[in-house]
């Protein structure tokens, strides 16, 4: 039964919110996870995409999860010159997150986490500055949690952050919209994803084709919130399929969004940690936030029983996961942040003659570093942009 | 003023990470904006990627 005290409360059931209960929980604390839905893992707003060795640092993959392996890719221009690129060591996996979501939380109730679902929280509770618990609605009735920690694993809305006082707020630019179909009766080709790029396309973002078994993919978009003004992403999205796939059955239509923006550099404040999307860990140049967000999950719940452990759950306490995770990977994403606005200023003309240079690089030597250093060839001044983003100018 | 054609909302909350005055409510299967704090400043219906929100003339 849900009780009104808790070390750590947890808001938000995503992939971030279930690793960061699973950890606390192991570091013998106690732990709530409040998820609004009324399932964890449904609706699914993802393209389902991730690298096995991005899973492979926190789980065993389970067959389950896996609905089709990615070996290559396929980038495709704006004039429609398309590349194939093979992995080289790496292997891809297109996820059933729904049943994935679903097991990572398992994890954290096996291991002694509570789960609610059902369970909107509405807002923080706040003491001299520190931030010590919930305000929810749970199955019709509004209650309030008391708790040491509150983590903040509510997605891209970030809302928990807001109240508690985190500027979580994403600029329009580095907000893509974003639209998916589950599509059935699609010929494509197995072990292989699609991606179109260039302005015609999707301005700002991508159109992906995520094979998921026979005739079957995700098919989606993806636009910076620069553009969407004039046309919506589900505009462009149509557009392609019916050029594309005219044949195609929608059987499901979702939307949502990706923030794309740099990671937040102090995610924390007294009493609060904020973890996967609501902290903007996301690759910005992808928009992949699964393995990220897992991260963050993973740190933030050590950090947090950890605190627990010591009495300290001030920022200064807190501070210790910003610290681990930039030492992880978050350096990586403020460089990809720099990378994608160079690579924004290219041109359609110019990403069509990258195309054309990479394809006249033998298929088996191609990787995507040999895609970068066309595009290097083609335009130098890339070469100053991304020079300066190892400088860390 | 904003007018949501709420049978078309997926409930993404896209608008809400948008929102500057935090005005936008979504639950599970609900939206709803606090009209008052509203300061019609057009982003979430420009960031809707499947045109839900609309912008209403005031009369
Ligand atoms: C269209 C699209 C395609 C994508 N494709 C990919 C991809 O191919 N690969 C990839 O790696 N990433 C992809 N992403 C990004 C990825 O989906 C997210 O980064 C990831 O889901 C983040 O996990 P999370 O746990 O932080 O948040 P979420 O998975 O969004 O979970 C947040 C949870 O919090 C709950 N919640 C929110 N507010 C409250 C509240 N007030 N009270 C209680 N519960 C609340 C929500 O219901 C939700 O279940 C995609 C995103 C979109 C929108
Ligand atoms: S962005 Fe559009 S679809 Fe998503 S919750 Fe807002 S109004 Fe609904
Ligand atoms: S118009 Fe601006 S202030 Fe009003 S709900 Fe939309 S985003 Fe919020």
């Amino acid at each position: 039964m849900l009780k009104n005290k808790y070390d750590v409360v947890v808001v938000g059931g995503g992939p971030a919110g279930s690793m960061a209960a699973w950890e606390a929980a192991k570091g013998g604390v106690s732990v709530c996870m409040l998820e609004k839905d009324r399932d964890i893992g449904y609706p699914v707003r993802c393209g389902e995409a991730v690298g096995e060795s991005g899973l492979r640092q926190f789980v065993e993959i389970e067959d389950s999860w896996i609905a089709e392996k990615i070996t290559s890719v396929k980038l495709v221009s704006p004039n429609l010159t398309s590349v194939d690129i093979d992995f080289a060591a790496e292997t891809g996996y297109i996820l059933n997150r729904r049943i994935f979501d679903y097991d990572l939380s398992r994890y954290a109730a096996n291991a002694g986490a509570e789960v609610y679902t059902k369970a909107y929280v509405k807002n923080v509770l706040t003491n001299n500055g520190q931030t010590n618990g919930v305000v929810l609605d749970y199955l019709g009735e509004e209650k309030q949690i008391q708790a040491k920690i509150v983590i903040g694993a509510d997605g891209l809305t970030s809302r928990v952050g807001r109240w508690a006082g985190l500027r979580t707020l994403v600029r329009m630019k580095d907000m893509e919209s974003a639209v998916q179909y589950s599509v059935s009766n699609v010929d494509i080709e197995p072990n292989k994803m699609i991606m179109y790029i260039g302005m015609n396309h999707a301005p700002g973002g991508y159109i992906w084709v995520f094979p998921k078994g026979k005739k079957f993919a995700n098919i989606g978009i993806g636009i910076s919130g620069k553009y969407s003004k004039h046309k919506s992403a589900q505009k462009y999205l149509d557009e392609f399929m019916d050029r594309e796939y005219p044949d195609a059955a929608i059987l499901t239509t979702m939307c949502g969004g990706v923030p794309c923006a740099k990671p937040m550099e102090k995610p924390v404040a007294n009493g609060i940690m904020l973890v996967g999307d609501a902290a903007h860990q996301i690759n910005p140049m992808t928009g992949g936030g699964i393995v990220a967000g897992m991260k963050g999950g993973w740190i933030a719940g050590q950090v947090a029983a950890e605190a627990i452990q010591n009495d300290d759950y001030s920022e200064k306490g807190l501070l210790e996961y910003p610290k681990r995770m930039r030492k992880d990977f978050g350096k990586n994403h403020e460089r990809f942040y720099k990378i994608k606005e160079a690579t924004e200023k290219l041109t359609s003309e110019e990403l069509d003659s990258i195309a054309e240079k990479v394809l006249s690089i033998p298929h088996d030597k191609r990787t995507l570093t040999s895609v970068f250093k066309a595009a290097v060839f083609k335009k130098p001044t890339l070469i100053i942009d991304v020079l300066k983003v190892f400088a860390g100018v | 003023m904003i007018n949501i054609r709420e049978n078309r909302c997926d409930y993404c909350g896209v608008c809400v990470s948008v929102c500057p005055v935090d005005c936008i409510e979504v639950r599970e299967y609900s939206i709803e904006i606090d009209h008052p704090v509203c300061i019609d400043c057009d982003l979430c219906v420009e960031i809707c990627p499947i045109e839900v929100l609309e912008t209403h003339a005031q009369e």
